[in-house]
């Protein structure tokens, strides 16, 4: 084998690193402490941050990508992969966190856009990217513009699932929707959505989005996770539900055990015995216009 | 005779590896996902797939999984993380206890972060012409037991390894849509 003939950042690379982490839960760190105790706990990544959501909704200001320094200290920390935030059209944040070696890149809703009009392009780099998603239209143009991973938006930092659940349940009630289709009516619903057609008839063709589709934005408890799971998630990002709850380490470990038993609500009743106090949360009713994070991207 | 896989389903790239075997056996034989130690011993041969090493074998010692595993005398089909359940030793981590069902010391990560993954054509014994492989943040066994046949090997390690009815790999067979490696392993399974 010649070194010239290695292919690097393909895309079956990016989609098989984001098909390895199925069935996981990813969790989000602020320290090396916090990421070693997502490891230990079964964790399959962390996302590297620094302030969870809730606490970047009461800090309000400009959120932006996290300090290098911080980064660096939690890929050392672990062996499991590390995932960071860039604001949406940042590619220079992206730039950097990919010569920082994070594994994948969350283009993210939950810090300040960077441009209102762009998404990063996202094929031109070698690491792979995860994007928040509404609906199908919404996942597939993130798809297409080269993300090798999907995750509900749901309403980060508020521990409230009940985004999450409208956004998985319109992104499978969609999918069903264009299997029924015949070519014409894709071509016609993919103009609707504004989607491109190969990818609306990819979709259509597998029952399920081309690319690994995880859930995210509000997950606070086991029961959470594997509602989300039981509507046809991946696997699940958990935030602020980890490490603001009463007993993180616990509260990790039930999640975990959760979503590879998604289905079995014997092994759920169990592990959610006593976990303590679950993160606060908010009724998304409360929020102003200008405090709801998932309508940042379009 | 009809041959049963099963592909051990706690978290990775299991409808991969149940898809690519589907397409293996085509009429010998049928392939199912398991998540439990008692149905372990009704398979032929079981899949370890890719994934988190250090979810995955969490997972299994919570399911009580591990004895029933390193008690199974059908042929194991280990992929990435599941090679390195399949060792005897992991370098540079004491805590890990891997199943120790080949002698072999493997290493983590050994090229490097996701962006060092890459695709390459390789050579290996057994196969006519090169295999297109496909390494994300893949392992490589630095050592290997007498007894274990190396079906491949890179400067940073051996990649494609066999002893007796298993086979491991550093790569994903699964995902490069060439069966050979799986055709290989049914064949030493008699199936």
């Amino acid at each position: 084998m010649k070194l010239e003939e290695l292919r690097f950042g393909t895309e079956l690379l990016k989609r098989g690193f984001a098909s390895m982490q199925k069935g996981g839960v990813i969790m989000d760190v602020v320290s090396a402490e916090e990421a070693i105790i997502a490891e230990e706990a079964g964790a399959v990544a962390v996302m590297a941050l620094e302030r969870v959501p809730s606490d970047i909704r009461k800090m309000g200001g400009v959120a932006r990508m996290a300090d290098p320094t911080r980064i660096v200290e939690i890929t050392e920390a672990v062996s499991i992969p590390v995932m960071g935030k860039v604001r949406i059209g940042h590619f220079v944040e992206a730039q950097v966190l990919q010569e920082l070696g994070v594994d994948m890149i969350d283009e993210s809703e939950v810090l300040t856009p960077a441009d209102e009009e762009f998404h990063v392009d996202k094929k031109v780099f070698s690491v792979p990217f995860v994007c928040g998603a509404r609906n199908l239209g919404e996942a597939l143009r993130r798809i297409n513009e080269g993300a090798a991973m999907i995750r509900t938006k749901g309403e980060a930092g508020t521990g409230n699932v009940v985004e999450a659940v409208r956004h998985m349940r319109a992104i499978q009630s969609e999918i069903r929707l264009i299997s029924g289709m015949d070519t014409q009516e894709r071509a016609a619903y993919a103009r609707k959505i504004e989607a491109p057609v190969e990818l609306v008839e990819d979709a259509a063709v597998r029952g399920r989005l081309p690319v690994v589709n995880f859930s995210a934005g509000g997950i606070a408890t086991p029961s959470d996770a594997a509602l989300m799971m039981q509507l046809g998630a991946d696997g699940v990002f958990v935030g602020s539900g980890i490490f603001k709850s009463e007993n993180p380490e616990k509260m990790a470990r039930a999640i975990v055990e959760t979503v590879h038993h998604f289905n079995d609500p014997k092994v759920i009743a169990e592990v959610s015995r006593g976990l303590g106090e679950a993160m606060k949360g908010i009724d998304i009713h409360t929020l102003r216009p200008d405090e709801v994070l998932q309508t940042r991207g379009w | 005779m009809a041959g049963r896989i099963g592909v051990l389903a706690l978290q990775g790239d299991v409808s991969e590896h149940l898809e690519a075997f589907r397409l293996a056996l085509g009429d010998r034989g049928e392939v199912s996902a398991f998540r439990t130690a008692s149905e372990i011993p009704d398979f032929d041969g079981i899949a370890l797939p890719g994934g988190e090493s250090t979810t995955i074998n969490r997972l299994i010692q919570n399911a009580g999984m591990q004895r029933p595993l390193q008690e199974y005398d059908g042929g194991i089909f280990a992929t990435c993380a599941g090679m390195v359940l399949l060792a005897t030793e992991v370098e540079d981590d004491s805590l890990f206890e891997p199943l120790g069902i080949m002698d072999m010391t493997v290493k983590r990560n050994a090229f490097g972060r996701q962006r060092e993954s890459f695709e390459a054509d390789i050579d290996c014994v057994g196969l006519a012409d090169p295999f297109h492989a496909v390494f994300i943040r893949a392992p490589v066994a630095t050592r290997v037991g007498y007894k274990t046949e190396v079906l491949a090997k890179l400067p940073q390690g051996y990649i494609a390894i066999r002893h007796g009815l298993h086979m491991a790999f550093s790569f994903h067979p699964e995902l490069s849509g060439d069966l050979r490696l799986h055709q290989l392993f049914l064949e030493n399974l008699g199936l």
